[in-house]
């Protein structure tokens, strides 16, 4: 298996991250890349596909039902799991941390595993950095909502005008060492609790 | 300043004793602080031990004799010095499966020898081409597989030909048993009741049944791990054993249930939990079978990581042909279990 392009089989029931990692092995050369999303039948499907390597999330229940494929039964050829094989210790903790976990056919040289199983947690982090800012975009938008909704309570309240209510939610968060999101839940809070039905919106 | 160690765990009844070390002061009281880590799957749990991303874990007994024999390649040795308790784990089959061994004269008794009979009888009248049932485990190096293929031996039936033993993680079992991808499993609780009060299963067994007192979970840590920190290794074992006798106290249990039951631990309705812990398990939606010792977390030796017990599991595992034989691997294997440091942990 010197030069024969190596076939890799990724099983990933996220298809944004699947084809995120399926993208960066195809520039990274390698020709054959599966994508199995339905973990249903997944050994019927690996033990047609026989690929060199397998990778697999982290925390996918569905590694025990590889295991099982790979350790005990004797009809495929046999990917075993990427593990501490002491020469690349770091490579194997940068892909549990990163939540990769790989399977490669015994034998198969570690420099030609190298390149995969790298580009398998550069794309796995990059994912989990797209996902935290689309959380953190999410929740920016959540607390403006929140913000303008507390604005408008004291703009009726005290008869202010926009830019005088953000800037006493500003003043009040900084006197009392808190977020003006906090002080913003506070003032919904407390006209929920407080005002006649239905005033607080 | 408490030592703080990640433990981790699956969500099953069997891991109440370290839930209960983090919860209720055991483990404060040797100077431990657990920071417990829900894992998905075994496979995982092995390796975030093996990288150091987790101290100490709940663990399949043949899992770290399947290391000590190199399976998988270039996995670090594990120990075990204490062991998580005795039984928790049932037979549960389909309604359609169930119906077929009723008529072959299976009974509610969950009887493992008149219910393997009948499951026997079962494969027998199957018509020819209609391929072997499956009852799913685990994991390939469980308690549940090595039980299963007793049972199944026991009743006459050939394991892979007659029945199939596939893995299925324990949290799709109910799904897989209910969209007819199997006849059944063994799984540990609260599994079998989340299926058989869900309506999707009936209970054809229990481990207590088959195996009277049978080890089942362990404390693993890694070998270097456990050298390198003695101390906090016989003072977690100090802790979960003080934790298993408070688990088997029946004064305990409802404080138990709603421990287990909470979304950090096991995260699952309190009635899945209640039948095992109160020495029952459900039949259907609801009558009860009694079942004495369903699972038993310190009494009667049950946290004694016993060389009698590693001696049990690696026979199995030479038996079914997934562990090589020989002096050095059974030496190999033995070594993993480490009633020495339970000895010196409790002395």
């Amino acid at each position: 298996m010197q030069s024969k392009s190596l076939n890799v089989a990724v099983v990933d029931t996220n298809p944004i991250r699947a084809a995120i990692l399926c993208d960066g092995l195809q520039a990274a050369g390698i020709e054959t890349v599966h994508v199995i999303r339905d973990t249903t039948g997944v050994m019927r499907v690996l033990a047609d596909l026989a690929p060199d390597v397998v990778i697999i999330d982290l925390e996918d229940p569905n590694r025990d039902v590889l295991e099982q494929m790979f350790q005990v039964s004797r009809s495929v050829s046999r990917p075993v799991a990427m593990f501490v094989d002491q020469s690349d210790a770091s490579m194997i903790e940068a892909a549990i941390d990163a939540g990769v976990s790989a399977y490669i056919v015994d034998g198969l040289r570690a420099d030609r595993v190298k390149p995969i199983v790298d580009m398998a947690i550069s794309r796995f982090n990059a994912f989990a950095r797209l996902r935290r800012e689309l959380d953190e975009t999410r929740q920016e938008l959540a607390d403006r909502k929140t913000v303008d909704r507390a604005k408008g309570l004291l703009m009726r309240a005290k008869g202010l005008g926009e830019a005088e209510a953000y800037a006493l939610l500003r003043s009040t968060a900084m006197k009392q060492s808190r977020k003006i999101i906090d002080v913003a839940e506070s003032i919904i809070l407390a006209a929920d609790l407080l005002g006649p039905k239905g005033d607080a919106s | 300043m408490n030592t703080v160690l990640r433990v981790g765990f699956i969500p099953l009844v069997d891991a109440a004793s370290l839930i209960v070390a983090a919860h209720k002061g055991f483990a404060a009281a040797q100077g431990l602080a657990l920071d417990l880590q829900r894992q998905m799957s075994w496979a995982t749990i092995r390796d975030r031990i093996a990288t150091g991303r987790l101290d100490a874990a709940h663990m399949l007994a043949p899992m770290p004799i399947a290391a000590a024999l190199g399976m998988p390649k270039g996995a670090p040795r594990l120990i075990a010095p204490v062991a998580l308790g005795y039984n928790g784990n049932a037979v549960t089959v389909s309604e359609r499966l169930w119906s077929a061994m009723v008529e072959q004269g299976a009974t509610e008794t969950g009887d493992p020898a008149a219910n393997g009979a009948a499951l026997a009888r079962v494969v027998q009248a199957r018509p020819a081409g209609s391929g072997p049932l499956s009852l799913a485990v685990v994991f390939p190096f469980s308690p549940h597989r090595y039980e299963l293929l007793d049972w199944l031996s026991g009743a006459g039936l050939v394991p892979e030909r007659d029945v199939r033993l596939p893995v299925v993680p324990p949290p799709f079992m109910a799904d897989a048993l209910e969209a007819g991808l199997i006849d059944g499993f063994c799984v540990g609780e609260p599994w079998n009741s989340a299926a058989i009060l869900g309506g999707h299963g009936r209970l054809a067994t229990t481990k207590a049944a088959l195996m009277g007192r049978g080890p089942e979970k362990v404390l693993a840590l890694r070998a270097d791990w456990a050298e390198a920190h003695e101390e906090s290794a016989l003072a977690l074992t100090r802790a979960i054993v003080g934790a298993a006798r408070w688990c088997d106290a029946p004064e305990n249990r409802e404080e138990l249930v709603a421990l287990l039951a909470a979304s950090d631990a096991l995260d699952c309705p309190p009635e899945q939990l209640r039948p095992v812990l109160s020495g029952e398990l459900p039949l259907d939606a609801t009558r009860r079978l009694c079942a004495p010792e369903a699972i038993v977390f310190h009494a009667e030796g049950a946290t004694e990581p016993s060389l009698g017990h590693a001696e049990w599991f690696y026979r199995q595992m030479t038996r079914w042909g997934d562990a090589p034989g020989g002096a050095e691997a059974r030496a190999a294997a033995l070594a993993c279990f480490r009633p020495d440091l339970y000895a010196r942990a409790l002395g």
